[in-house]
């Protein structure tokens, strides 16, 4: 690694730190349905150092939300029972009571979601939900409250938080929502924030600065961001590390760079190629064939066997999260044997090479 | 493509002359101005795309074209015939050879209905042929769009989001339209099969000599597909051109400012560090700023831009702009700073 990339350092010497914030382990998740238990996600490894920001991607369906909330342990009703451990910090979310984890989500571990008006009450002025949060998880008086709450707006790009305090949801604006969301989740500093498709619903102009937001808040206060999305372009600009999901399960993690340049999982490489921007104007687009199965169709052996262009004799066994060395990590067998086209393609474009050697 | 209509290719299909459209609010107090003044010509077998922020009006300028709405104000050419001039027998008929598609497939198909009967349905209407005839058409569009016979008999719930649109850029085509309107069609669908849509949409073009104006929010895909493009805010549209043109060279603010906000999925080694972070959000279109429209945002704000509405003037050869100072030598995009 060369210098001048101090994000890409930074994710390395996360990664080969001591002691991660949270270490996801054989997570899986179980929904009652009509049609019998459903297994949403399983075995799902991951993560995340203090201070790290890792995206998470896949398209949709693939149990990005569902990882989220499982971290929090807000499951939806129909929830059946969930595998393996959750530890955060040290302690195993996973087998915490239902009062533990009030005391850790909102003060410790903070979401915010892609619709911000259904998470914020519109009965409620923005300043009293932000010191409400506070007040929950800390013994401070009212004018605390509302000082702290004031130097948060602020610091999320509110501009003269002073006349905005007392407004009620419906009297912003779908970016100004969003940052009040922001400053909600950040107001007890917590350790790690969950952010699930946080632009989304914000015009490409507005999600520039949202995205600005959390990165400057990641680097400043050294909240951890697991970010939620299907882009990757946000993914790229936002965070050092890329997780791709698939059909409910993990199948690559490496650093952004790696991941863009030199994807090591046939889904990865597909979903990369299949991108517009890069594909020469007006050619035909390169694009995965088939379908991501459906929970109760699950394929034994590797779930993306159907629409593998490389899939041989071996793929019909089931697939480890393997180590693919330098801190990456795959699920297929054939990873090493194939050598796979990423975001710039030709790949020997002189500043795919520049990238690659690095 | 038949030989008269590969003639006149580039002729003008749709004239979009001053045309405007207004909506009441709800509570009847004021009026939001969706679409005010806006000029273009779509040229036969060509994709227009129009890109622009959410509210920008790209919707509204695309129901008009197909006179979903009718205009406020101004003038829609089809093939140089006012539609409006016809009577009603002459319009339906009309009509059909202008189709729109909306974003979301399930909010266009019947869910009682077999993907066959949603594909008869627009033939039947239009009293197309015998009762064979017409199945034979619909079966034809299905495989156009490469969806297997069997799929006819299925229902939407049976199919996937892609699948889903297939169905319904079939029904669109069994009338044999000369230009579809498509909005937003690819925002909806997964990542993997944008692709495979996005190619359906080229092959048609190739095979039947369609025309598309291609609406989207998403600068990828708009650059991809369409040979022009034109953005808009706040109901106007501020810059038209050559797609290559309007995206490596752009001569409006706002379109430098749009490009430059793009998340782009490109190792860190190759994105730009400076991006330009337009602030604040597009303001209300019931009461949009004087003058420029975008000078509220604009880094480049002068007292001029408070007073006088910039012209639409074509800066360069078939490359058009509204700003009073796109054509300063030192107004291009490196020199533009970002703003603190
Ligand atoms: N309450 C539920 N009951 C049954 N299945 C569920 C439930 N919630 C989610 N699922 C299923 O679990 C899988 C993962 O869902 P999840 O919401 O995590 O997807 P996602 O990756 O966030 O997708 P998107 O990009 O569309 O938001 C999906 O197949 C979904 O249908
Ligand atoms: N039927 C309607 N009644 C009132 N306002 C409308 C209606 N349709 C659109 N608008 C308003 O017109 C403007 C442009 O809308 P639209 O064309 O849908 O934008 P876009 O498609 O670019 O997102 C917006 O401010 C929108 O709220
Ligand atoms: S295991 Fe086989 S089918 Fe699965 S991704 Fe690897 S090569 Fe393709
Ligand atoms: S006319 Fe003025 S405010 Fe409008 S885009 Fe040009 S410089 Fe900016
Ligand atoms: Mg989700
Ligand atoms: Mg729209």
């Amino acid at each position: 690694m060369e210098a001048g990339q101090p994000a890409q350092r930074k994710a390395e010497g996360a990664r080969d730190g001591a002691r991660p914030l949270l270490s996801v382990r054989g997570l899986g998740i179980r929904f009652k349905t009509s049609q019998g238990i459903w297994q949403a996600t399983r075995r799902i490894d991951f993560d995340i150092a203090p201070g790290e920001r890792v995206g998470i991607v896949g398209e949709s369906g693939c149990g990005k939300t569902i990882t989220g909330l499982s971290i929090l342990r807000l499951l939806p009703g129909n929830f059946a029972g969930l595998d393996g451990k959750i530890l955060f910090d040290g302690t195993d979310l996973a087998s915490c009571s239902a009062r533990q984890m009030r005391a850790i989500r909102g003060k410790r571990i903070a979401m915010i979601f892609q619709e911000p008006m259904s998470a914020l009450d519109p009965v409620f002025t923005v300043g009293h939900q932000i010191a409400e949060t506070l007040r929950v998880h800390t013994d401070v008086s009212y004018e605390e409250a509302r000082a702290k709450t004031l130097e948060m707006l602020r610091r999320v790009g509110i501009a003269s938080p002073e006349r905005r305090i007392d407004d009620y949801p419906h009297q912003l604006s779908g970016g100004m929502r969003q940052r009040v969301m922001i400053a909600a989740s950040l107001i007890c500093g917590p350790q790690l924030l969950i952010a699930d498709e946080p632009t989304t619903a914000l015009d490409v102009t507005v999600q520039a600065q949202i995205l600005e937001l959390l990165r400057d808040i990641s680097e400043t206060s050294k909240t951890a961001l697991m970010l939620i999305t299907h882009d990757l372009g946000v993914v790229a600009e936002t965070c050092t590390r890329m997780i791709t999901m698939y059909a409910g399960e993990v199948i690559e993690d490496a650093t952004v760079d790696e991941a863009l340049v030199r994807p090591l999982h046939p889904y990865t490489s597909g979903l990369l190629r299949s991108l517009p921007h890069l594909s020469p104007r007006h050619g035909r687009l390169p694009s995965i064939p088939g379908r991501v199965p459906s929970i109760a169709e699950m394929p034994a052996g590797c779930r993306f066997r159907a629409r593998c262009a490389h899939a041989a004799k071996g793929c019909e066994t089931e697939q480890k999260l393997q180590d693919a060395g330098g801190g990456r990590k795959v699920r297929c067998w054939r990873f090493a044997e194939l050598n796979l086209p990423g975001a710039l393609h030709p790949p020997d474009t002189p500043a795919a090479a520049k990238v690659a050697t690095q | 493509m038949s030989a008269a209509s590969a003639e006149r290719r580039g002729e003008p299909i749709v004239s979009v002359r001053d045309l405007q459209v207004r909506f009441q609010t709800s509570d009847r107090r004021a009026t939001v101005k969706a679409v005010d003044g806006v000029n273009f010509d779509v040229r036969r077998g060509e994709t227009f795309g129009i890109i622009g922020e959410s509210g920008s009006g790209k919707t509204t300028i695309g129901r008009a074209l197909v006179f979903l709405l009718k205009p406020s104000a101004g003038a829609i050419l089809h093939d140089g015939i006012d539609p409006l001039a016809l009577s009603r027998g002459e319009f339906q008929s009309h009509r059909r050879d202008y189709q729109i598609i909306f974003q979301d497939p399930n909010a266009a198909l019947n869910p009682r209905m077999t993907i066959l009967a949603s594909v008869l349905e627009p033939l039947e209407l239009a009293r197309v042929g015998s009762r064979a005839e017409r199945e034979r058409q619909a079966r034809e569009a299905l495989e156009r769009v490469g969806l297997p016979q069997e799929f006819g008999e299925r229902y939407p719930h049976q199919l996937s989001g892609g699948q889903k649109q297939r169905v319904v850029i079939a029904r669109a085509l069994t009338l044999k339209p000369k230009l579809i309107v498509c909005d937003e069609v690819v925002a909806a669908l997964d990542m993997s099969i944008r692709g495979d849509v996005l190619n359906l949409f080229a092959d048609l073009q190739r095979d039947l000599g369609l025309t598309y104006v291609f609406i989207t929010h998403d600068l990828a895909v708009v650059s991809h597909i369409s040979e022009r493009v034109a953005v808009m805010y706040l109901g106007q549209f501020v810059e038209l051109g050559p797609t290559e043109e309007v995206a490596e060279r752009p001569l409006h603010p706002y379109t430098i400012a749009l490009l430059s906000a793009e998340p782009r999925p490109l190792p860190s080694a190759m994105r730009e560090e400076s991006r330009i972070v337009l602030q604040g959000e597009v303001p209300s279109p019931i009461d949009p700023p004087s003058g420029c429209r975008f000078r509220t945002r604009c880094p480049h704000a002068q007292p001029l831009c408070i007073d006088r509405v910039p012209e639409w003037r074509e800066l360069k050869p078939d490359h058009w702009v509204a700003c009073h100072f796109a054509d300063r030598p030192n107004f291009s995009p490196n020199t533009l700073e970002t703003t603190p």
